[in-house]
Parts: structure tokens; C-alpha cells; sequence
């Protein structure tokens, strides 16, 4: 029965910590099968989680009741991880700049602005007024165990289960998701067929900001504010995610499953100090990043015109 | 463009590399001051004030110093590792390790040794911590294709959380988050005992460090064999490889190098200012090289002054807090990052891409 009990809760604990991991990794895939690296994944995220928080707040103080402020606050956040994106997509496919480089320069950049703004409209440079969060549905039968409740009574889960479906389906059948492919693989010929290769890439790049900042707001509403820095290298692992499950939505998901449930796991073992360093359980996520790329690598092919600007 | 124009000859293209970095420069200031007005301030008096603290007094000047020390080391590591065509995102937590590293070696060393020996060799182990800390991420990529970006990311949480380990479980002194002190002998000696008028600010010889380093770097890889192998491989890694160059090797050794400078960039902090390591005491400075490196055009000798704005930067940020939010000088380092990569990026970066290309459409 402990064990079950154990089970149990690792794995809607599994589900939880990798919510922010599939949105940001999906919203990686958008990005890079068109072409553009995008390191930016951690500034969107956190910006989608301020901007969340925000605009919740705000509404909330304008006489909004709690959820329908705070899914008003989600679709800041889808808003402002797109406004990141024009911005990276601005620089790099417009502009044909380094695309790591300008991933960076929004991660601090977004780091900056967030921190900037919770000073200003929250007066603190740690963390901002606490929000109300969209609440749980109460399904009886479902809301009672710990699983179930994370996997069916949750809105923000489901909406991360049918970002990745439809985002699987759009990649594997649909027009726009070949023509993506297309730009990503060789842009000269997507172009010689008439596809508008720069119109992909910035539709991409946007989608992208948009899908990663619903994580950052997750992690807004999981904890009821924002604090700064809270994406704390979240947009990384996902990019490794993607990396790993070959630059396919579905195959991303899985790994943030897997990088989710080594966090987990983490936080398990803390709980029941057995003895293992802290410090050591924080590198598990890192450590079995870089195990699994080392391993997986030759057998995941990145896009073939990954980090290349198109030629005028 | 007249930039085009002009760059053909040798004169042309020096003032080309610097002008377009003196373009990203101005137009980042320019979009600050937009931002500061939206903040209610006036940027005249926001930019009069980071004038005043970073020319103002021969103190303000040197704590400018102090703080571009570190990020000369910094930048000076990852422009040698962008010459082989590799990222160095890592350069922070090969910068922490090698803070730590050093200075235990130098508490366990102790008074033994003669400063001249003792604090040459305490910078020797901070190297090679950072060197081998970098080996791992480009072993990786050399010889099973892992991109470096991902892994130095990953390896600095792993540095981190290591560092707070040993840090917290062994060394650190009671009910505080530093080492002990290390010996005199391993010290670097301020330089306000040369020049007076630094007095009260931190700057010390680690300064004199990396401008040695700087002309190293600069000799390494543009007037030795190996520095032109390792920037063959930059530039064109099948090319370099067909020519017979090792290139393999070549991105381990670059690599290498690399983490050997973000490792001694510690030395400033640890071996000339407090004396001891401390969680935090890098203050980000391995991020802020990638944008110092860049600033520079990944040149050593255009580290020094892009090490100089950064740090005046990172002095300003304390002054203007009472006008607007410290975190302005972060926004205004980001846009400097990103309008250097769009304005003068086409000399350092877009290499192969842009100016090639150009180079191209012209002789056909």
C-alpha cells in the first residue's frame, strides 16, 4: 500500500514539475523546425509568468473574480512570450543575426524587465503580491487522489496534454507543419516551391514564444505569485528536451516526462533524507540531461538549416 | 551601405569592426533613455550620474577597473573558444569551481611558500580547474556530436550545486557562507599601494593578469601555428579538417584554453579582493563575458574596452538606483547584446553568412 501511496504521488508530481518542461519544449519545437535556435525558451518563460501574474493582479484589483482574472492573466502571458518572440525572431530572421547570441541577449534582457517592473508595480525586487490562481475542478471520485486529480482536474494540464496532440498532429499533417519542416530542412527549396520562408520562421518563432510562456505561467499560478528568477533554468532543460525527443512534440513531451519524474524523484528522496547531499539530488536533472543527450545523440538529427539565417 | 564600402582595406576594416560596436553602443543608450523617460526620469541626469560615478573620482575609476578585471578574463574566454567555433556558455561555473578550488589549495598551502611562488601557483590550480571543468562539454562535442551549449548550461547548475556542497559540508567557516581567509602569500598586491589616488578601491595586480593574458591570447592565435589551426577550425571545421588539421583535438585544446581564463578570472575576486570564496562572488560575470566577448568582436585586444563599458555599467547601476531601478544597467546590457549582433554582428559573427555572400554577389 506505501509503495502505491509512493507511486502515486511520484508521479502526479512527475506531471506537475514537467507542465512547464512540455510547453516550453513545445514551444522549441515551433521555432526550431523552422530554422531559429531559440535559447530565449527561459526569458519567455519568465516573462510569460510575470506578465500572468500582472495582469491577474491588476484584474483581480479592478473587481475580477479570481480564476477569470487569472485565465485573463494567461492570455498576457501567451501575449508577452509572443512579444519575446518578435523580438528574437525581429533580430535573427529579419535581421539574420546570431540566433544563440540573441536568445541570450532576451534571456537578460527579459531577467532585467521583469525584475524592473515587480519593483515598480510590487515595490519588491523578490517576489510580487500573491493571486488567486485558477482553481481545481471538483470531479468527485477524481478530486480525491492525488493522480487523478493533477491528470483530469486541472485546466492548465489538459491544456499541455492538447498543445501536445494538436501540435503532433500539425507536424505530421498539415500544411503548415510541412511547409515548417521545409524551411528548417532547406529553406532554398521551400522557397523555390513559394513558400514564404521568412514568414514561416517569424510565424514559428512566435508561435513559440506564446506556447513557452503558458509555462511561465503555470509556474505563476502553482505558487500564487511571481518571484524573480522563478524559471530557474527550466527553458534549458526543455531546449535539452527537445533535443532529445528528435525535435518532435510528442518525443519532447516524453522526455520532459522523463526529466520531470528525475526532479521528482529529487524531491522525493528529499522528503525521505536518505542521507544523499541536497546539493546532489538539484544536479539529477543536469546530470541525466547530459547523459541522455550523450546517449541519444547520432540518433537525433538536428534540422539541417538549424542556426542559419537565410540568405538574401 | 558606406560600411561596405570602406571595408576593403586593412585601415577600413579596423574602423569598420569598431565603428559598428560605437553604433550598437549609441543606439542602446539612445533606446535606454526612451526607457527611462517611459520611468518618469530625465536621462540627462540618469546619464550624467553614471558619467560622474565612473569618471567623476580617481576612486569611482578604479572600482570601473576592478569590476572589468573580471570581465576582460571572462570575455578573453569565451572569444578564444568562439575562434574554434564553439560556445562557451559555461564560463560562470568554471569561473565558481576554480574560485573554490583555488582557494582551498591556498588556505592548505598556507604560509610556506614566498608570495612569488605561492600566488602564481594558487592562479596555476584555478586555471586548470576551469580548464578541466571545460574539457567535459567539449569532449562531448568533439567526439560524439553533443552540442556545447546545452552542456556548459547544464554543467554551471552542476558547478553550482557542487560548489554550495563542498562549500557548505566542508569548508565554509561557522554560521557564515565563505571560506577561511587565505594566507598573505597567495594574495595579489592592491594597487592603490603603487597608486594612491585608487585608494579604498579594490583594484589589484589581477588587472595586470589579464592584460598579460589579452596579448597571450592575441599572440596564440594570430601568430602561432596552433592558433591558426584552432581558427581554421572556427571558420570552417570540414575545411580545416581536409587541410589535415587535427580539428578534434584543436576544439578540446580551444576549449580548454578557455575554461583555463574563466577559471583564473576568479583570481581578481578570490586572490585580490576579499581574500576569500564566497557563494555569489561572481556576480554573473561568466554570462556577462559572452556579451563582453561579443562587444569586442571575440578580438583580444577589443576585449579590453568592451570589459571597460561592462563594467562601468556594472558600477553605474548602484548610483542611478535612487532615479530609476538598478535593473535598467541589466536592460541596457541586453540591448547592447542584441543591437551588437544586428549592427556590427556581420564583421564577428555572420562571417560565413553575411559578408561572404556579399563578397560573392560582387565577383559574379
Amino acid at each position: 500500500m506505501e509503495a502505491l501511496q509512493f507511486t502515486s504521488l511520484l508521479v502526479a508530481a512527475t506531471l506537475r514539475i514537467s507542465v512547464p518542461y512540455v510547453f516550453a519544449a513545445v514551444g522549441g519545437f515551433y521555432s526550431e523546425r523552422a530554422g531559429v535556435i531559440n535559447i530565449a525558451l527561459e526569458g519567455m518563460l519568465l516573462c510569460g509568468g510575470f506578465a500572468c501574474v500582472a495582469v491577474a493582479h491588476a484584474a483581480e484589483g479592478a473587481g475580477m473574480g479570481g480564476a477569470a482574472a487569472a485565465w485573463l492573466g494567461v492570455a498576457a502571458a501567451v501575449a508577452s512570450g509572443a512579444g519575446l518572440g518578435a523580438l528574437h525572431a525581429l533580430v535573427c530572421v529579419r535581421f539574420g543575426a546570431n540566433q544563440i547570441v540573441s536568445g541570450l541577449g532576451i534571456n537578460l534582457f527579459a531577467a532585467g524587465l521583469t525584475k524592473l517592473l515587480l519593483s515598480l508595480l510590487f515595490g519588491s525586487s523578490a517576489n510580487s503580491a500573491r493571486i488567486g490562481g485558477i482553481p481545481n475542478l471538483e470531479i468527485p471520485g477524481l478530486a480525491d487522489w492525488s493522480l487523478t486529480r493533477v491528470l483530469f482536474c486541472t485546466p492548465l494540464v489538459w491544456l499541455a496534454i492538447l498543445v501536445v496532440v494538436v501540435s503532433h498532429r500539425v507536424a505530421r499533417r498539415s500544411v503548415f507543419g510541412l511547409r515548417l519542416h521545409a524551411v528548417g530542412e532547406n529553406p532554398e527549396a521551400a522557397r523555390s516551391l513559394g513558400v514564404s520562408v521568412l514568414r514561416m520562421r517569424w510565424t514559428g518563432v512566435l508561435l513559440s514564444g506564446g506556447i513557452a510562456a503558458l509555462g511561465g505561467a503555470w509556474l505563476a499560478l502553482e505558487q500564487h505569485q511571481f518571484t524573480a528568477g522563478m524559471s530557474s533554468g527550466r527553458g534549458f532543460i526543455a531546449l535539452a528536451a527537445l533535443v532529445f525527443g528528435k525535435w518532435t512534440p510528442r518525443g519532447a513531451a516524453v522526455a520532459c516526462l522523463l526529466f520531470g519524474c528525475a526532479e521528482a524523484l529529487q524531491i522525493q528522496l528529499q522528503a525521505g533524507s536518505f542521507g544523499i547531499p541536497a546539493q546532489f539530488l538539484q544536479m539529477l536533472p543536469y546530470v541525466v540531461t547530459m547523459i541522455a543527450l550523450a546517449g541519444v545523440i547520432g540518433r537525433s538529427r538536428a534540422p539541417a538549416a538549424l542556426g542559419q539565417p537565410l540568405q538574401p | 551601405m558606406i560600411l561596405a564600402e570602406i571595408e576593403e582595406t586593412r585601415f577600413g576594416r579596423a574602423l569598420r569592426s569598431i565603428a559598428g560596436p560605437l553604433l550598437a553602443i549609441v543606439l542602446a543608450l539612445g533606446a535606454g533613455a526612451l526607457l527611462v523617460l517611459a520611468l518618469g526620469s530625465n536621462p540627462v541626469e540618469v546619464y550624467g550620474r553614471l558619467l560622474d560615478a565612473i569618471f567623476g573620482s580617481a576612486y569611482g575609476f578604479g572600482q570601473v577597473l576592478f569590476k572589468a578585471t573580471t570581465l576582460i578574463g571572462t570575455g578573453l574566454s569565451v572569444a578564444v573558444a568562439f575562434r574554434a567555433g564553439l560556445f562557451n556558455i559555461g564560463a560562470e561555473g568554471q569561473m565558481v569551481l576554480a574560485g573554490l578550488v583555488s582557494a582551498s589549495f591556498a588556505t592548505l598551502l598556507g604560509d610556506t611558500w614566498p608570495a612569488v611562488v605561492a600566488a602564481p601557483l594558487v592562479l596555476l590550480v584555478a586555471a586548470m580547474t576551469g580548464a578541466l571543468w571545460a574539457t567535459i562539454p567539449a569532449v562531448l562535442r568533439a567526439y560524439l556530436g553533443v552540442h556545447e551549449v546545452i552542456n556548459t548550461i547544464m554543467l554551471n547548475f552542476v558547478a553550482f550545486a557542487l560548489a554550495s556542497w563542498i562549500l557548505v559540508e566542508k569548508l565554509a567557516l561557522f554560521e557564515s557562507v565563505h571560506t577561511a581567509e587565505i594566507p598573505l602569500a597567495a594574495r595579489l598586491p592592491r594597487l592603490e599601494g603603487f597608486v594612491p589616488a585608487f585608494r579604498g578601491a579594490p583594484l589589484n595586480l589581477a588587472l595586470a593578469v589579464q592584460l598579460l593574458l589579452c596579448v597571450a591570447c592575441f599572440l596564440a592565435l594570430w601568430r602561432t601555428r596552433w592558433g591558426y589551426e584552432v581558427r581554421a577550425t572556427g571558420l570552417s571545421e570540414t575545411a580545416a579538417r581536409s587541410a589535415g588539421i587535427p580539428v578534434r583535438r584543436r576544439m578540446v585544446q580551444a576549449m580548454a584554453v578557455s575554461g583555463a581564463l574563466a577559471g583564473m578570472s576568479a583570481a581578481n575576486f578570490v586572490q585580490g579582493y576579499k581574500y576569500y570564496f564566497e557563494e555569489g562572488f561572481s556576480a554573473e560575470a561568466g554570462f556577462k563575458g559572452i556579451a563582453v566577448a561579443l562587444l569586442g568582436g571575440t578580438h583580444p585586444l577589443g576585449i579590453v574596452p568592451a570589459a571597460l563599458f561592462f563594467g562601468a555599467l556594472d558600477r553605474g547601476g548602484f548610483v542611478i538606483n535612487a532615479l530609476v531601478p538598478k535593473e535598467f544597467v541589466d536592460i541596457l546590457q541586453a540591448m547592447v547584446i542584441l543591437l551588437v549582433i544586428v549592427v556590427a554582428g556581420r564583421t564577428a559573427f555572420a562571417r560565413r553568412s553575411g559578408r561572404a555572400a556579399r563578397r560573392h554577389a560582387q565577383e559574379a
